[in-house]
């Protein structure tokens, strides 16, 4: 491959429900690691309600490849009513990892997609926002089960994340919604 | 001779700080460290972030400038020519049919030798109309007179941009910076920014030779020229382009020693002893860079030229970093309908002409309007130059459209 | 800055300003389109009250003044346009057919 160990992640969801901001969340994750990253969403008439997709290319080397992602690692999918109207594992890698908002079971969902082999993960992020951060936008939690799913970094790293970034922008309670929204996601997330 | 190419990893300890930012947010940034006296812009997709953030800065009183908001990008650049007539440090930017409406200015800006700089972001021209990447936008302008540079990063386009203002003022021309629409602008990246004071410093305080304002010394700007001066004034426009191309050079030199990002005319990647290569300008140069690794592994010697500088188009640097291959191809993001193929082929095709030693030719265009251009498509270039390089096949006669459905 | 163009017409490109910048504000002076004409202004003096509509309204300020009265046309720059005589009240000024005797 010649660029370092690149891991590629492609997010589904729909407009409005944060994909670009983890894209940009987890983006700026790695920067704090020292690593290298693109984070780009695929642009085009979409509006709120749309399914789009966005991906995330992380690297411990420079990446110079600027083309799409089509065989991702890691897929995430923020938005559980996409499964029935799009390809979500379409040229996923056969190693490849599966990240899910729902309620379901990982063994559901596998059945569910006809999927063989790779990893599936469930969490119900959308609830978990709603419990930690009071609205239901399922990305942040979203991030603490692709840590815990891929092992990139330690949660605690992700957590210290959160607090110094949004500690510009939000209130205490919020950002401490948010951290909670991280950590819970990543101990209530199942595996298969 | 001037070093033309560059070090891309050669990179010394810079000061400033490390971001992530996307390419438009880091264009924006460099507009506000450069603090002109002057933006007249006009929004559109893909270059809108650009003006929004900057307009923030004005917003927040963290620039000086005199932002004029404009109905059209005709207005734009009559503003900007205006303005920098005035004596002012102008810059602007833009994308595809703003581009392209501000054509009857652009060589009015560079005829009446205004260092006007504009960023403009790659969008195909309509139609059908389409918001995506390609370069037929700033192709078309590519005999305006103006400077151009590529950049095939965010990095790339955040130094362009700085580098940009001196080369302007410095030759005395307008410079348009180039990066791809939504592949450069959107992508959110890492790339490395300098402090706002060494930005200020490197660029300096503008002093204008000649000022519509200097009520001192009073000139007349833009005036008519009949048959006996027009011919002259034109000369005098293509020696100036010609000379910014050693203006770059410096210019691009002392920002290496206070960013240590060394640029060149353009980038050599495995150049030297391959005996293949590819021609290749913007976002696309990253994936060719990525393909030439793994053929590499493989043993293919194949290499590749990166052109940043575009206009004044450095032909005998070309000409010379090309001739030691068996075949070289040329890519294109926009094509030159009815010509032979794109304008980077054409250009480079003539370059080589009078050459002794030359390599065999084939153009290519590719990815027009942001049609995705995979590693796939690039394998298949590689592919055909094995074939040229090794007798096996004769250089194709007509341009061939990489990726379009047959 | 008084600008000395001398031969202008056979200048190579170097000597030319930047950006084709006139150097010297105002010069078209030096350029006299008198000679466009081919009706030339007369004033009738007696009819004249110097009520100076001809001043503002000629295109090329042609029409000379001092000490706030008409005190003639600028023949060097004049193209015999009309309007002066047109606009006056009184009926002063008669437009003749040019001779080139001025």
């Amino acid at each position: 491959m010649g660029e370092g160990k690149l891991t590629e992640i492609r997010w589904h969801a729909r407009g409005g429900q944060g994909a670009v901001t983890a894209a940009k969340l987890l983006a700026e994750t790695a920067l704090a690691q020292g690593n290298y990253f693109q984070a780009f969403p695929e642009y085009g008439p979409e509006r709120m309600g749309a399914p789009i997709q966005a991906f995330t290319r992380i690297s411990t080397e420079p990446i110079h490849i600027r083309s799409s992602v089509t065989n991702p690692n890691i897929v995430v999918v923020l938005d559980p009513t996409l499964l029935n109207t799009v390809d979500v594992t379409a040229g996923m890698q056969t190693d490849g990892i599966l990240i899910v908002n729902t309620d379901d079971e990982p063994a559901e969902i596998r059945k569910m997609l006809r999927l063989k082999g790779r990893k599936i993960y469930t969490v119900n992020a959308t609830r978990i926002a709603q419990e930690t951060i009071g609205r239901p936008i399922p990305n942040t939690p979203m991030m603490g089960a692709l840590v815990r799913a891929t092992g990139m970094m330690p949660i605690e790293n992700l957590a210290d994340y959160v607090r110094s970034s949004f500690g510009k922008k939000f209130a205490a309670e919020i950002i401490e919604g948010n951290v909670k929204a991280v950590e819970r996601a990543y101990a209530e997330v199942k595996a298969e | 001779m001037a070093k033309t190419t560059t070090a891309p990893r050669a990179r010394a300890k810079a000061k400033g700080k490390t971001v992530a930012m996307t390419g438009n947010a880091g264009c924006a940034l460099a507009m506000k460290q450069i603090n002109p006296d002057v933006v007249a812009a006009y929004p559109i997709t893909p270059q809108t972030t650009i003006v929004e953030e900057f307009a923030n800065y004005v917003a927040n009183g963290q620039v000086d400038t005199e932002y004029v908001n404009v109905e059209s990008e005709h207005s734009a650049m009559s503003a900007c020519i205006g303005a920098s007539a005035a004596g002012a440090r102008v810059m602007t930017t833009t994308s595809s049919q703003g581009l392209a409406l501000m054509w009857e200015e652009l060589s009015i800006a560079s005829a009446m030798r205004l260092p006007i700089v504009m960023h403009n972001v790659n969008r195909a021209l309509s139609g059908p109309i389409n918001i995506h990447c390609d370069h037929s936008d700033s192709m078309g302008a590519r005999d305006m007179g103006w400077v151009q540079l590529f950049s095939e990063t965010a990095q790339e386009s955040y130094d362009n941009t700085i580098i940009a203002v001196k080369v302007a003022e410095k030759a005395l021309l307008p410079v348009m910076v180039l990066h791809d629409g939504f592949i450069t602008s959107h992508a959110i990246d890492r790339f490395d920014v300098l402090d706002d004071a060494d930005v200020q410093k490197f660029v300096g305080e503008y002093k204008p030779k000649h000022a519509l304002l200097n009520v001192d010394n009073p000139e007349t700007f833009g005036p008519f020229a009949m048959p006996a001066f027009y011919y002259e004034q034109r000369k005098a426009l293509r020696v100036a382009l010609d000379a910014a191309k050693d203006i770059v050079l410096k210019v691009s030199n002392d920002y290496a020693k206070i960013s240590g990002r060394e640029y060149g005319l353009f980038e050599e990647y495995r150049l030297a002893d391959a005996n293949i290569a590819i021609v290749v300008l913007g976002s696309t140069a990253g994936t060719t860079k990525y393909v030439i690794d793994e053929a590499r592994e493989k043993g293919v010697k194949v290499g590749m030229l990166k052109l940043r500088l575009f206009r004044p188009f450095p032909a005998a640097e070309i000409a010379a970093a090309l001739s030691h291959l068996k075949a070289v191809a040329v890519m294109d993001r926009s094509d030159s309908i009815g010509a032979l193929g794109g304008p980077v082929y054409l250009e480079v095709k003539a370059a080589l002409y009078n050459s002794k030693k030359r390599p065999q030719i084939q153009g290519y265009v590719y990815g027009l309007g942001g049609r995705d251009t995979g590693p796939d498509q690039i394998e298949t270039v590689i592919e055909d130059l094995k074939k040229i390089a090794g007798g096996k096949e004769a250089p194709r006669e007509a341009v061939t459209l990489l990726g379009v459905k047959e | 800055m008084k600008w000395n163009i001398k031969g202008v017409e056979s200048w190579g490109w170097k000597k030319h300003p930047i950006g084709a910048t006139i150097p010297e504000a105002g010069n078209a002076a030096y350029y006299k389109t008198g000679g466009w004409r081919t009706e030339k202004p007369v004033i009738d003096r007696e009819k004249c009250n110097n009520c100076l509509i001809c001043w503002i309204n000629c295109p090329d300020s042609s029409v000379i003044v001092k000490d706030e009265k008409f005190a003639g046309f600028d023949y060097d720059h004049c193209k015999g346009c009309g309007i002066c005589a047109k606009v006056c009240a009184l009926k002063a000024i008669e437009m003749q057919a040019e001779r080139g005797e001025e």
